[in-house]
């Protein structure tokens, strides 16, 4: 492994924020893997540090045919005080692709990490979503015309998700990586603030899983990862297709089912309780048949909020 | 009178309502009367339109009787944003101004706008008054995307703001209150001006005496208005920007809204702990100072001044 500081963002009374690389093998650009690109995604980058630490075991059984990048984390500095987004300003990097390098902080931040990613021929982001909750771990793709949606397959991960990108969506990494030629995936596991050790495991088995299938890897190592099975046909559907559960009164949230739970058809999914007397307020039911690919986790909620998302029976792509 | 657009219960004994200020002429309205909406408080650090919304009540409900058509004041959209000094959507951090058109069936702030967005829709005219974030003093401006400009402009000079920016278009924008509105037909006019968590009564003054100009050409307001100024109307091969590139404490040596000369110092970073100066700042070109640096913490790439020029 050889580990460059790729740039730097230099600040006043802070230590300068490095943004590092660990470069592994050598030759064609092959894979580019991005942590941490909010302050709050410590599931994503643990995920990037073990996966770092399995990689150099396989680069030293001379496993790997290509170079892969992999950056842990490009925002250590919102991470070390606490803040998801840039702490200045709020922005967040992740809708500053493909960048300016002549622009505001986070948009040059963006423009060095693009120029230090671009071209390599697969990229894959650990990412997160802005609302407290957990995900069936999956593999997402942003449909620009130029997705490559069976590809995601060799993830192994249950469920590959195309999403038609909004027009916030244009500033993202996965947007911006695919529109500049290189297959780019994200994927989710279950948590994004705390480490979720079983799930972030699943994740660098899945990468792993990708790797040995598109040829980085020259073959997957036994024994480092276990219990994992690959899926060999995962379950794709279009976000669209998503059946939206809404809470409709605010209070205290108490699930009762989870993501990657199956749901049947008027099924209590949470309770939602009066926070003053502890009364049921209301029973949030399953509207269908479906599997719950994200789950609502916070202990508070409010009315008009998505408390879980279900892919119905038999729906796929 | 005092009407909610949009609620939602919050967990613990509260809901956030979305609330509007219908203000209406004496005796009957017309199936014909025009409306028009002034919206402000999405975000919550912006404070420039509490002024404004409050100023225009108050001078409509003072003067009702020349009242000719329907005011609709939305003094707070992110109402949980401006009670807790936050900018976006507390909780999520979501930017309101970037989710529209909102959702019937979305989360809270997908549906909030939605509603919101509903009930503005149909108006003569749709004024989104905006200030500056806690990091640059903008003096007063309207801005509109480059494809909206042979609608927007005639309606623009009418609002008495010293400048119309005349932007290009950007995907990212469409998520915006106004792109929403103006794509269903609705003219919406941004303004954008002063400084975040401040206000200032002279632009306040300034854009209500446009606002009331405006409902007087639209046959609104029956009151004879003093004519506005003619604003300035640039684009972006017009406007200069100066960002930094280090990081450091910016000591502003130039007024905001001067005029200025290339090669004039505007200010210089400061290295408080080494008692060093960093960089000098030089203006690149001769014209008007219309952005300044107002939040002295610095980084490599924050925004210093923006400065028009080459206009008549």
């Amino acid at each position: 492994m050889r580990r460059e500081t790729l740039f730097a963002v230099n600040t006043i009374y802070r230590e300068h924020d490095n943004i590092d690389g660990m470069y592994f093998g050598a030759g064609e650009r092959a894979l580019a893997i991005v942590g941490a690109l909010r302050g709050n995604e410590v599931q994503q980058l643990y995920i990037c540090g073990q996966l770092v630490k399995i990689l150099s075991v396989y680069e030293e059984h001379g496993l790997l045919n290509d170079e892969i990048l992999v950056i842990p984390s490009i925002n250590s500095f919102s991470m070390n005080v606490g803040k998801r987004f840039w702490a200045v300003d709020n922005s967040d990097i992740n809708r500053m692709f493909p960048g300016y390098d002549k622009g505001e902080t986070t948009q040059r931040v963006a423009a060095r990490l693009f120029e230090c990613i671009r071209g390599y021929k697969y990229g894959i982001q650990f990412t997160s979503f802005y609302m407290p909750g957990n995900f069936a771990p999956h593999a997402r793709i942003l449909d620009t015309g130029y997705h490559d949606t069976d590809l995601a397959d060799l993830f192994g991960l249950p469920y590959v998700m195309v999403s038609s990108p909004k027009p916030v969506d244009t500033g993202t990494l996965n947007y911006n990586w695919q529109v500049f030629g290189t297959k780019a995936f994200s994927v989710y596991s279950k948590e994004t603030k705390n480490i979720h050790h079983d799930s972030a495991m699943q994740a660098i088995d899945a990468t792993l899983n990708f790797m040995a299938s598109v040829g980085v890897l020259k073959n997957k190592l036994g024994g480092i990862l276990d219990g994992y099975t690959p899926v060999s046909a995962p379950l794709h559907f279009k976000e669209d297709e998503l059946v939206n559960v809404m809470s409709s009164k605010g209070g205290i949230f108490i699930p009762k089912k989870f993501a990657g739970d199956k749901a049947a058809k008027w099924e209590v999914l949470a309770e939602v309780l009066d926070p003053y007397t502890g009364e049921l307020k209301e029973e949030i039911v399953s509207p269908t048949v479906g599997q719950i690919f994200f789950s609502y986790n916070s202990n508070l909620i409010s009315g008009h909020e998505t408390s879980f998302r279900l892919i119905p029976q038999n729906q796929t792509l | 009178m005092v009407q909610t657009v949009a609620t939602a219960e919050l967990p613990v004994g509260e809901s956030l309502n979305i609330q509007k200020n219908r203000i209406v002429p004496l005796g009957h309205i017309s199936n014909a009367a025009k409306r028009i909406c002034i919206v402000t408080g999405t975000h919550g650090d912006e404070l420039e339109g509490q002024y404004v919304a409050w100023r225009l009540a108050d001078e409509l409900l003072k003067n009702i009787e020349d009242l000719r058509g329907i005011v609709d004041i939305y003094p707070a959209l992110n109402p949980l944003g401006i009670n807790s000094i936050h900018r976006g959507m507390p909780l999520t951090d979501l930017d309101l101004n970037r989710i529209f058109p909102g959702k019937e069936d979305g989360m809270i702030s997908e549906y909030l706008a939605s509603e919101t967005l509903k009930d503005i829709a149909g108006a003569s005219v749709c004024i989104d008054i905006h200030a500056s974030n806690i990091f640059l003093r903008e003096l007063p401006q309207i801005r509109i995307n480059e494809t909206l400009g042979d609608t927007l402009v005639p309606l623009a000079k009418h609002l008495n703001m010293p400048l119309i920016w005349i932007h290009a278009s950007a995907t990212v924008l469409e998520s915006t209150l106004a792109h929403s509105l103006n794509s269903i037909g609705t003219p919406t006019l941004v303004v954008e001006m002063g400084v975040g968590m401040r206000i200032t009564i002279e632009h306040g003054e300034q854009l209500l005496s446009g606002i009331l100009a405006l409902m007087s050409h639209l046959g609104i307001w029956a009151k004879k208005m003093p004519p506005t100024m003619p604003p300035i109307i640039s684009d972006d091969w017009h406007v200069a920007f100066i960002n930094s590139d280090v990081s450091g404490i910016f000591i502003s040596e130039t007024s905001h809204m001067a005029n200025v000369s290339e090669g004039q110092e505007l200010g210089f970073i400061a290295d408080p702990l080494s008692g060093r100066v960093l960089k000098r700042i030089k203006s690149p070109v001769s014209g008007l100072l219309f952005t300044l640096r107002e939040y002295p913490v610095v980084y490599e790439g924050s925004l210093l001044a923006r400065i028009l020029h080459g206009t008549n």
